[in-house]
């Protein structure tokens, strides 16, 4: 059993426990490495199915070939697919890209509003529809109560802060120091009405160990990750205002496994082409405690 | 015994100690000095300190979050992750303050191996102490103990052998062995990554070398087969008809062809495949792995049970438990109170039943007599399950001794189980999983009979005082059923008594046995797929428990008829006027229909 079998195993334990404790579980496909990994993990656990519905915050500002794959995906594996968005604050431009907001108040409005509306089935869900081969609104009106993510550990720091099963309460706040203990293999998946859980079956993983499950188990994945002979690649994907390639010329999850190992980035954080990061000091924190993954 | 990683290794450890003692300082020491710190990122910290005119720490580096630094204390068990020459590592830095012991303990659960951070000058503290017994606890082996600040005792040889008397002196009680002890200084880096000039008379390993010199944990793959089950999935979507048993395996391996028991409920099965996806087929599962697997004969089996090997030692099946217990909740474990004990996948109502003995860092031979075990406490207690588990103690089997309790939502406290106890079922539930195991199936997988009956088998259990309309009441119920085409039958207590109990009657009252054989009937006609529905005069509690141990516990309704519940049972419906009897089955058809009994379905 090497490294990779040690945390598909454990990944796979996280899910089926999530599994098994939810009604109304949803898993948060963001189309990114991380998240694409999760839901081949979940068709690991469930043997080829993934019993849940996946959900998706379309900010209207992603990546067009994030969008394209990630509908290929959905019809190719069958997935019950689920997406939201803040409707409001992109009809209004209330935003980043059409100059209203700074970058912070852009992602808390269009990605962690519209995330807790999906969520708490306040906002409009629209699913795919594999009969009609498009998205149709959703009438199931039920509020999720666990909710797979992708993060991991050794992202930065108040992720790493993070149990694999963390509880959100109704406005999705997370109070870190007031956690419940976590250990052996238990987790605590009881929880008071009104609130939901948090599941981090990836807490574990590493950006290097991603790639090499990437590249060992050859995960569809979207091809914006890959430089394509420009030198440039991305390392981390979001929407294309706020998102920067980083200069690369790996070709494929093999030779990016490469570059991780070579220690290319070492100096380098994996989030830095984000830019909403770098505000307030600390950005993504900021983001978290709100409710962001 | 293969180790749990063979190629390149990920390896957990954690850092824990009384407060200020250091911990955070030698981690981030050992970060710096190994080149393992991200560009910018000690500049940045030296630089916030400056900002607010505060000394800097290499403890900064570590407490990534803001309103940590404004405290100056770790939280919580944050993760490090960084390699040296030699591996990957996971670092822990856990908390020492003696409120965040929680957090301790969920940091030091997932390390491979813990350093305990003692402070020169201050000596042994009382969570030095208790973090110890902790992670002997929690069953951490490997434990180095750095005496560090040895700057502020000039290096002195003697200090260090005296705290490394005192702390052996205490480790050794509580049945730990340190690997090493290690003189050091976070603040100055002697003896973190280099080997420090100011303690010629220290002929050890650094912090890095004894780090590098972890050895790997062993996984259990040769001890007996244990599984949990965390579920039975069929997912029929794209023509899927395989019914999977998933779960992880902690203990053992297993194999396609072997012969399994699962736990409590005695049941048994061969293994007919492993099942995967993506990969190459499966011949063999083992500790470690999260395997699916199907079974050659159909049987029903659930999450909570534990798969085991027919052959070999198997795990106790009781309802009453001896085990060490620490308490991590504010509020603290009492007798009157029901908690949530979760044992592998297994989880039910569980009460305190005693405390036998609470350890006390300061004393560790003291007895107690308490009735409540407070918080950051470890207490040997003996707890009362409502229904029976399975498990194995910690000194066969580790990973299947460990339960935890769960209070108000959360997880508060945790343990591991020293020894199985009696309880009141124990002599007919020893007879009933014998008799599961030897028992001979019909050709009919039960499915196929309960589709033709077009019904789910069940037991209607309708008890209540002497002269209350219970049979009236159970008769109708029967009539009712029967003209809707379902396939009932009445069984009166006394029906058994001069029947089966022939050979008993009135020798002695041996009212148990009667109830056992009134249940061992009761299983075999539920079993064949009938509804029965059996009258007995004022059952107790215990009496509903027994027929449990016989009897599918999730096919019973227990009815009481009467106005007044005379007995310490807990019934599913009180019908509180029986000389209405239309109204009375009324009642009773309308709780089976929400709890969705008697009616077939296919899943």
């Amino acid at each position: 059993m090497n490294h990779l079998d040690i945390l598909e195993n454990k990944s796979v334990y996280i899910l089926r426990e999530a599994y098994a404790n939810f009604k109304n579980l949803g898993m948060l496909w963001s189309i990114g490495k991380d998240s694409t990994v999760l839901l081949w993990l979940a068709r690991k656990a469930f043997f080829g199915h993934v019993p849940f519905t996946l959900i998706h915050i379309d900010t209207s500002y992603k990546i067009p070939e994030m969008i394209e794959y990630r509908d290929k995906i959905t019809r190719e594996w069958h997935l019950n697919m689920v997406y939201g968005k803040n409707e409001t604050a992109i009809g209004s431009g209330n935003s980043y890209p059409a100059g209203k907001t700074d970058r912070i108040t852009c992602c808390g409005l269009l990605k962690t509003q519209a995330l807790k509306e999906v969520l708490s089935a306040e906002g409009v869900r629209y699913r795919f529809d594999h009969g009609k081969g498009k998205y149709v609104q959703d009438p199931n009106g039920d509020p999720f109560t666990g909710i797979i993510a992708g993060i991991r550990a050794d992202e930065e720091g108040s992720r790493s802060k993070e149990r694999y099963f963390s509880s959100r309460d109704k406005e999705n706040a997370w109070d870190i120091g007031e956690q419940p203990p976590e250990f052996w293999n238990y987790y605590n998946t009881d929880f008071p009405p009104g609130a939901h859980l948090r599941i981090h079956p990836l807490l574990d993983w590493t950006e290097l160990n991603v790639w090499e499950y990437i590249d060992r188990e050859k995960i569809p994945t979207v091809s914006l990750y890959y430089s394509k002979g420009g030198g440039k690649r991305y390392r981390s994907l979001g929407c294309y205002p706020c998102t920067f390639p980083v200069e690369s010329d790996a070709k494929d999850p093999a030779e990016i496994v490469e570059e991780l190992r070579t220690g290319k980035f070492s100096n380098i954080a994996e989030r830095s082409g984000r830019a909403q990061d770098r505000e307030d000091g600390g950005g993504l924190e900021t983001l978290r405690r709100e409710g962001y993954m | 015994m293969e180790l749990a990683v063979k190629d390149r290794d990920t390896f957990s450890v954690v850092f824990t100690g009384h407060v200020d003692h250091g911990k955070s300082t030698v981690l981030g020491r050992l970060l710096a000095d190994s080149g393992a710190l991200p560009q910018g990122k000690l500049e940045s910290v030296r630089e916030t300190c400056r900002l607010n005119s505060r000394p800097f720490e290499y403890a900064f580096l570590i407490d990534a979050l803001k309103d940590e630094q404004s405290q100056g204390i770790t939280i919580d068990s944050a993760r490090v992750f960084f390699k040296t020459k030699k591996r990957d590592y996971i670092v822990i830095d856990a908390p020492g303050h003696v409120e965040f012991i929680r957090n301790m303990v969920t940091g030091a659960s997932r390390a491979d191996a813990a350093f305990l951070v003692i402070d020169a000058l201050e000596g042994v503290r009382e969570n030095s102490k208790r973090h110890g017994y902790l992670l002997g606890v929690l069953g951490i082996k490997t434990i180095v103990v750095i005496v560090n600040k040895m700057d502020l005792v000039s290096f002195d040889r003697s200090r260090f052998e005296a705290v490394k008397s005192e702390f052996s002196g205490f480790l050794d009680k509580v049945g730990l062995v340190p690997v090493s002890f290690i003189p050091a200084s976070g603040l100055m880096g002697d003896n973190v990554t280099v080997r420090s000039e100011k303690t010629p008379w220290y002929g050890g390993r650094t912090v890095l070398e004894s780090l590098d010199g972890f050895d790997g944990i062993p996984v259990l793959t040769e001890g007996p087969f244990r599984m949990p089950v965390q579920d039975v999935y069929k997912f029929t979507k794209f023509g899927d008809s395989r019914r999977i048993v998933a779960g992880r395996v902690v203990s053992g391996s297993v194999k396609a062809g072997d012969e399994i028991v699962f736990l409590p409920s005695g049941k048994c099965a061969r293994l007919k495949s492993i099942e995967t996806f993506n990969s190459a087929p499966k011949l063999e599962a083992s500790a470690g792995d999260s395997p699916g697997f199907t079974l050659a004969e159909e049987i029903y089996v659930k999450r909570g049970e534990i798969a085991v090997k027919k052959e070999g030692p198997r795990p106790n099946v009781t309802s009453r438990l001896r085990a060490s217990v620490f308490w991590l909740s504010e509020s603290p474990m009492v007798k009157d109170k029901e908690y949530t004990l979760k044992l592998g996948t297994a989880r039910g109502s569980a009460v305190l039943e005693s405390i036998d003995k609470i350890f006390d860092p300061e004393d560790l031979d003291k007895d107690t007599g308490e009735n409540s075990l407070l918080r950051n406490k470890v207490g040997e207690c003996v707890i009362k399950l409502k229904r029976p588990m399975s498990f194995d103690i910690v000194s066969d089997i580790r990973e299947t001794s460990r339960f935890v309790l769960v209070s108000d939502n959360n997880i508060a406290g945790g343990g591991i189980i020293l020894e199985p106890l009696k309880d009141k079922q124990s002599w007919s539930r020893d007879k009933v999983i014998q008799r599961d195991i030897k028992w001979e199936k019909s050709a009919i997988p039960y499915r196929l009979r309960h589709r033709r009956y077009g019904q789910k088998p069940w037991l209607i259990v309708v008890t209540g005082e002497k002269d209350a309309a219970r049979k009236t009441i159970a008769k109708k119920l029967e009539e009712d059923l029967f003209s809707e085409g379902k396939i009932v039958y009445f069984l009166g207590m006394v029906n058994v008594l001069y029947g089966v109990d022939a050979d008993i009657k009135g020798a002695g009252n041996d009212k148990e046995e009667h109830i056992r054989r009134l249940a061992e009937v009761s299983h075999i006609m539920i079993d064949a797929g009938m509804i029965l529905i059996v009258t007995a005069i004022e059952f107790s509690r215990e009496d509903i428990d027994l027929i449990r141990t016989s009897v599918e516990s999730d096919n019973i309704t227990v009815i009481w008829v009467g106005n007044k519940v005379t007995t310490d049972i807990e019934p599913d419906l009180v019908i509180e006027r029986p000389e209405d009897v239309e109204n009375s089955v009324g009642k009773i058809r309308r709780h089976l229909a929400e709890k969705n009994a008697l009616e077939y379905d296919e899943e």
